[in-house]
């Protein structure tokens, strides 16, 4: 055991930075799901992990650091959570580590305008360790749907600090600090005793000893024997895994779990019983505590339920969604085109300026280093940096709002009728920004079936560096000849929302073939919070926004586009036999892409492009311009004439953009893929199907408008 | 008191209950509970999704959605 819990410790030693070890603390942070956690790991550490108004979205332990009064705490961010008697992956997570972790206290954050559901959380942690702090956050929220928290009483009646902050304005954060170092240097290494019915509490008795003489001081033994009587297995596994042990091979222990149960089934209480009855006296005593001390008055909740009228209804409902989804859009596309012109402007006066300088240098490191790596990385901040910065801040206010549950409220019939998981349209959601977030994002879905549907399906939905390749070719193929900006930025924005569509819709499609063919099933059951709306913080959330997201996602696109330049220029200028290598693989590839409508070039592209999709349209452009056909490809006009005069076609554009929304997903997605499923066989299923369906798609659109001479 | 048991999807929206027994096992069983469901529970059924199901109901001062095979395992007696 000690053996254990030193290893338990090197794990998180590595975050030790101070010398001596007993000025620095552990702290986990537990509680329900979006109570506002991941604001106050912000507040205090000041790190940015990413927040936003729905249940789920902090998925694997986050851990930062801050100092205070001469100590170094290390916050350890854990997965939202219930309770920790359920059986998905990340309540596992938060209750392995409230068991077994190497922790100084726990810090549990509630939401005071739900607090009844999170005392019981609050009830299962005391249960196990008295060591806690309870931060009541969003005070804030609670005085303005007029619920009124007696703190002084709630600290009295759980026996612990309690103490009350609004951490998205920073009030009490201060207090929370100090009453963090007091748990800290203070340790009761108690719990608290609820007393269970007379039944059950016998049966405890009975195995209790034997647990103890196993298990040693460290846990609540009681808590320990109810695990054991209600069966829960996944808990046992952990219990022995920390143990370095099996505890039911010890016989005096079996015999009384057996004599225990015989006494329970006597009084006719089965395994579900059991769990009925712990469970039942723990919401009795939530339920006890919170009349005590909250005041709520019954209209707390009416504004939300005005509002869910209107956005959840049978008849606006689902027009205000696409509604939504296409302002968002708009918005990007209409106001991306200005700024992005400036700063490809901007850049390419400075390629101007670099060749000056670099005259001297030889023309194969020249050209590398500005023609490769330079131009690839310059088209990729123009083309990326305006759309998202405007497309992730709008995205980000709508997540604050509490919205993105309402998608998932409002879709879920589709998702049911796919045999499917309806927070699989959270994942999507997520999926809008980056692919491999939202197949992380997948661990919020419990069945182990419906969340390898929700992973392979992910990558239909067009991610950030996606929509720079739709955005431009919808541009220069569809709209260009329109001369009215405004009704040309609308039209873009319906056909961007018409491929997001046909995104979503090959998404329902293939979760259903996949429910009937490789993941048999009926859908699992389903809770879906819907959290209460809350007013976004317009500044912060864009602040927060275009330096977390924006920059983050830019800086993976530069990092990836830059050897990426410098490989297709090399490929591009090195020459065998004759020819360059590109033209070679553009040669090779050339009679299958036209069978899809697209060319060599294209699908060299896509192929070179794996490690990130923005650079998709760099290499495209690379490899026309350094064909020799244009030197410099500008605006949209330009760059239009420049594909043009290289045989694309609206039908070359359109496959494209088809292709560009469904092929295989990036390297960093498939890693992640393989990561969360464990699995080469998933992993080759999440890479092949996008990919077949594109070429099926493309295959169909491209023949079907050549026999019909559309082209 | 004598009011007819039903299970909890042919609760109308806008009408309370309490729960007086679930008819899941398992995983789905801990869910429900977790979610507060024990007998004696207030449950009332505030609004339903554009496409009928899920509903999207009033638990100890939360919205939950639930779909109407999971509301089907719930028993319920109307409130006055």
């Amino acid at each position: 055991m000690e053996e254990n819990k030193a290893k338990n410790h090197t794990y998180y030693k590595r975050f030790d930075t101070s010398k001596d070890a007993s000025s620095h603390k552990i702290v986990g942070l537990a509680g329900n799901p979006n109570v506002g956690k991941s604001t106050v790991f912000n507040a205090l550490t000041g790190l940015n992990q990413h927040t936003g108004n729905w249940p789920g979205k902090t998925v694997s332990n986050a851990q930062g650091q801050y100092m205070f009064d001469g100590d170094t705490y290390t916050l350890v961010d854990m997965p939202g959570t219930y309770s920790l008697l359920a059986s998905s992956q990340e309540e596992e997570v938060a209750r392995d580590y409230i068991c077994f972790g190497n922790y100084d206290m726990i810090c549990i954050v509630a939401d005071a305008t739900c607090l009844e559901r999170n005392l019981n959380l609050v009830l299962q942690i005391l249960e196990i360790t008295s060591d806690v702090v309870l931060c009541v956050n969003l005070m804030d929220e609670a005085k303005k749907k007029n619920i009124r928290v007696d703190l002084k009483k709630l600290s009295d009646m759980l026996g612990i600090k309690v103490i009350a902050t609004s951490a998205r304005s920073g009030k009490g954060l201060d207090e929370l600090k100090h009453a963090i170092k007091n748990a800290c240097y203070n340790k009761k290494h108690s719990y608290l005793d609820i007393s269970y019915d007379e039944n059950t509490e016998n049966a405890v008795k009975l195995i209790e000893n034997d647990v103890r003489r196993l298990a040693g001081e460290h846990i609540n033994t009681k808590w320990l024997s109810l695990r054991i009587l209600e069966d829960d297995n996944a808990f046992t596994l952990s219990l022995n895994n920390f143990l370095g042990f099996d505890i039911y091979k010890d016989d005096a222990l079996c015999e009384n779990i057996f004599l225990a149960k015989k006494l329970l089934n006597r009084k006719g209480i089965n395994k579900e019983r059991v769990r009925d009855l712990i469970v039942s006296k723990i919401i009795e005593e939530s339920e006890k505590i919170y009349k005590e001390c909250v005041i709520c008055h019954k209209d707390s909740t009416l504004r939300d339920r005005r509002i869910d009228n209107i956005l959840t209804s049978k008849k606006t409902g689902i027009p205000i969604m696409i509604l939504m989804m296409f302002v968002i859009f708009w918005l990007t596309i209409s106001g991306a085109n200005y700024p992005s012109q400036l700063i490809y402007d901007f850049l390419f006066k400075i390629e101007g300026r670099l060749y000056v300088i670099f005259s001297g240098a030889p023309p194969l490191i020249s050209g590398m280093l500005i023609g490769g790596v330079y131009r690839t990385v310059a088209w990729v901040v123009s083309v990326m940096l305006p759309p998202m910065a405007i497309f992730f801040p709008l995205f980000t206010l709508l997540e604050d709002l509490g919205y993105l549950p309402r998608i998932a409220f409002n879709m879920d019939k589709y998702f049911k009728k796919a045999h499917a998981h309806g927070k699989q349209a959270l994942t999507m959601c997520m999926g809008f920004g980056c692919n491999a977030c939202g197949v992380t994002g997948c661990r919020i879905i419990d069945s182990p079936r419906e969340r390898l549907i929700a992973i392979i399906t992910n990558s239909f939905v067009p991610c950030n560096g996606k929509f720079p390749t739709l955005i431009s070719l919808i541009t220069m193929f569809f709209t260009l000849t329109i001369a009215n900006s405004f009704l040309s930025s609308v039209v873009s924005t319906l056909m961007l929302t018409g491929v997001v569509v046909l995104g979503i819709f090959m998404t329902f499609l293939v979760s259903y073939l996949l429910s009937v063919t490789f993941l048999k099933g009926e859908p699992s059951s389903f809770a879906l919070e819907l959290p209460p709306y809350r007013a976004p913080q317009v500044g912060k959330v864009i602040v927060r926004s275009v330096f977390d997201r924006t920059l983050f996602v830019l800086g993976r696109a530069i990092s990836t586009a830059a050897p990426a330049g410098l490989i297709i220029w090399l490929m591009a200028n090195v020459n065998f036999q004759g020819t360059s290598i590109l033209a070679h693989f553009n040669a090779f590839l050339d009679p299958f892409a036209r069978l899809i409508g697209l060319d060599g070039v294209i699908l060299t592209a896509f192929i070179l492009g794996i490690p990130a999709n923005e650079i998709v349209m760099p290499i495209i452009i690379m490899s026309y311009t350094l064909a020799g056909t244009i030197t410099e490809a500008g605006s949209s006009l330009e760059l239009f004439n420049l594909l043009s005069a290289n045989g694309w076609s609206w039908l070359t554009a359109l496959c494209c953009m088809l292709f560009s929304l469904m092929h295989w997903p990036c390297a960093t997605t498939c890693i992640t893929i393989y990561k969360e499923t464990h699995s080469l066989k998933w992993s080759a299923l999440s890479f092949i199907i996008p990919t077949l369906c594109g070429i099926i798609i493309c295959f169909i659109v491209a023949n079907a408008a050549r026999i019909l001479s559309l082209v | 008191m004598n009011r007819a048991i039903i299970s909890l999807d042919h609760l109308c929206i806008g009408q309370s209950c309490c729960v007086c027994g679930l008819d899941s096992i398992g995983t789905q069983r801990r869910r429900m509970l977790d979610l507060g469901l024990v007998n004696g529970t207030n449950i009332e059924a505030l609004h339903k999704s554009p496409s009928g199901d899920p509903v999207a109901y009033y638990i100890r001062g939360s919205v939950i959605a639930l779909r109407s095979e999971d509301a089907q395992k719930i028993f319920v007696r109307l409130c006055d």
